[in-house]
């Protein structure tokens, strides 16, 4: 197990009371695991991903712990998580076209960046040329500008940069998003290759497009509205879903080859609840089709079969 | 309905504009009453510019562009609102098309006022719940609401439904569901599959290749400015010709098929003659004379509505050109 997360929660605070972006999570990664970590937006990904590395000042810990490789990381210490930070948990921003600072050559500013964590530059240049080759970028990109990247080389700079330290767990959050296909999938490539060559040993990719994740990703997670709904492994979680959120998902979306003539896809009527005053029991209850009696309780997020977890009532077989 | 000739779009760029950047070369293509045609690029290929000059925001360059067999450049003065009449568009983000010290439906409002000036109360609420219907949302729901009281797909809907209280023939989407949630996504979707057969024409501006194969009858694929394949839309993504098209369809990301397999489907059914360009051959190069209009097609037709233009992607890697 190399990153344990046990009943975390972190709240938004704001004027009309705190919001409750992620309210109780309960999850472990294995060695050389790629979660991917899948939702609506407004669900609590992003929140989460950004919980293992760091709390914004609106964010607010409330309670739980996470454990990484047997130590347990204080995230509700900001300083205390600058011992942790690019070293043992790492992270590709959302936003990598302005994740460098614009006014310093790539090498120059690489340099800094590591002498300020007491490392050489100097000796890890090597393996800092090793991975600039590896994705496919000159080597000459050092003493380039951020400016004069596209989009798809900044991404895949600052992926190098983010795990140049070889860290631990890798968070990388809708890296794929703002891209073009080709360049999508070069990225996403990437990404996997990253853990295959052990730069890094276990990753959460958080992103909305689940067919992204169904190219990379080992295990997958679903989040509703601050809570988990589902994990399994990728394959299970397309195929064999057992949440009635991930099924509704999963078949809302339009594939190559789905034509409206043949098959006409449904989405998911409503609107996820507010955070700020969650409803009590499921917190899907209002849009399930699938809701009875006993979702006024909340469902606990148990494991029903290896390796699959899921939060419903009609999964976890009780009268199923 | 709507016929596309031609149609170019050049900036002059650099200082004193001496250079000439082309944005959109020679595109030709139709959009006819009750289909949707998908217009699908990557960023910069062009495709919203293309939206742009069918809704006259920007100027042509050359060629031209007709609606019901009237040249869009030619329309001035009073003429113009008669053609936003009939043609109308919708943009990517909801959430910055809406004045949010205003309500949301105050875009139904400037409507009348602009377009219906003298139309009975009674009449025209009847006209905006018949338009809300149409992009199946409740009224009372969304009327009399502020923009972030709403979602980003109800406030898309909105839009459209403001759209459609026009005499609509055809609506430019341009991007308008990219900003939206998966499970809102597909309603939009629908929705706008449900205008098309109500008879309306649908420019569907997309770069996602599966949301353009799910509604569309015909598509348009862009590179850089210049149509690259284009036709019936299982004609071009159950057999793409143009190299640029097969890269494009290897790389988006499938739900029961890896990148892998998809790439390996695609190589098999290549044939023996893939990478020879087919537009050459049919339509060897020949020396460019000054003044004298090139006039020979851009696109050659490989099958039954299928056409594909020059192979080249940039490298020399057209043999024959």
């Amino acid at each position: 197990m190399s990153l344990q997360v046990s009943d975390l929660k972190v709240y938004y605070r704001t004027l009309a009371g705190d919001v409750k972006a992620l309210d109780g999570a309960t999850f472990s990664i294995d060695d050389k695991e790629i979660m991917g970590l899948a939702g609506e937006s407004g669900c609590g990904k992003s929140t989460l991903g950004n919980s293992l590395i760091r709390l914004d000042g609106r964010m607010k810990y409330v309670a739980g712990s996470v454990t990484l490789d047997g130590k347990e990381l204080p995230i509700w210490d900001s300083d205390g998580m600058n011992e942790f930070r690019f070293r043992d948990v790492s992270v590709i921003p959302q936003y990598a076209m302005s994740a460098m600072n614009p006014t310093r050559k790539i090498g120059k500013m690489i340099g800094e960046l590591l002498e300020s964590r007491g490392h050489k530059y100097r000796e890890i240049r090597p393996e800092l040329l090793r991975r600039v080759d590896l994705v496919g970028l000159g080597r000459d990109v050092l003493s380039r500008y951020p400016i004069e990247l596209s989009g798809g080389m900044k991404q895949r700079m600052v992926m190098v940069i983010s795990t140049l330290l070889d860290p631990s767990l890798l968070i990388a959050d809708e890296i794929t998003s703002a891209l073009d296909v080709s360049t999508q999938r070069a990225v996403a490539e990437t990404l996997v290759s990253f853990r295959d060559h052990g730069f890094v040993k276990s990753m959460i990719v958080i992103t909305h497009d689940v067919s992204i994740l169904y190219q990379t990703a080992d295990t997958m997670l679903i989040m509703y509205a601050g809570k988990l709904a589902e994990k399994a492994p990728t394959k299970t979680i397309i195929e064999d879903p057992r949440h009635p959120y991930t099924k509704m998902l999963i078949s809302s979306l339009p594939e190559v080859g789905v034509r409206y003539a043949d098959k006409k896809l449904a989405g998911i009527p409503g609107a996820p609840p507010s955070l700020l005053n969650p409803p009590t029991g499921c917190r899907f209850r209002a849009r399930c089709p699938l809701a009875f009696d006993k979702c006024v309780e909340e469902p606990p997020f148990v494991q029903i079969a290896r390796d699959h977890w899921a939060a419903c009532w009609k999964a976890t077989g009780s009268d199923a | 309905m709507l016929s596309l000739n031609r149609v170019s779009k050049s900036y002059r760029v650099g200082i004193f504009g001496g250079k000439e950047l082309v944005a959109v070369r020679d595109v030709s293509f139709d959009v006819n009453e009750g289909e949707v045609v998908s217009l699908i690029g990557e960023s910069g290929s062009g495709k919203t510019t293309i939206g742009r000059m069918i809704l006259k925001l920007i100027d042509i360059s050359r060629g031209s562009i007709t609606c019901d067999g009237t040249d869009v450049a030619g329309i001035h003065g009073g003429a113009v609102k008669s053609y936003y009449r009939q043609v109308q568009g919708v943009f990517q983000d909801p959430f910055s098309s809406y004045n949010p010290i205003f309500k949301a439906d105050r875009v139904f409002t400037m409507i009348r006022g602009e377009f219906f000036p003298h139309m009975s109360r009674s009449e025209w609420s009847d006209k905006v719940e018949g338009a809300l219907r149409a992009v199946s949302l409740e009224p009372d729901q969304v009327l009399n609401k502020f923009p972030h009281q709403l979602s980003g797909g109800q406030l898309q809907r909105l839009l459209v439904a403001r759209a459609l209280l026009l005499d609509l023939k055809i609506l430019i989407a341009d991007e308008i569901i990219s900003m939206l949630d998966a499970s809102t996504r597909i309603d939009v979707l629908n929705m706008l599959a449900e205008l098309k057969g109500r008879g309306m024409g649908i420019l569907f501006i997309t770069h996602d290749l599966s949301l353009g194969n799910y509604i569309s009858e015909k598509t348009v694929i862009l590179r850089r400015g210049s149509v690259v394949e284009m036709g019936a839309t299982d004609k071009v993504f159950g057999n793409p010709t143009h190299p640029y098209t097969k890269i494009l369809i290897a790389s988006v990301p499938q739900l029961h098929k890896k990148w892998a397999e998809v790439e390996a489907e695609i190589q098999a059914r290549g044939g023996s003659d893939s990478g020879t360009c087919l537009y050459h051959k049919a339509y060897p190069p020949k020396a460019q004379v000054v003044g004298v209009v090139d006039d020979t097609p851009t696109m050659v037709e490989v099958e039954k509505d299928h056409f594909v233009g020059c192979f080249d992607l940039g490298e020399g890697t057209c043999r024959l050109a």
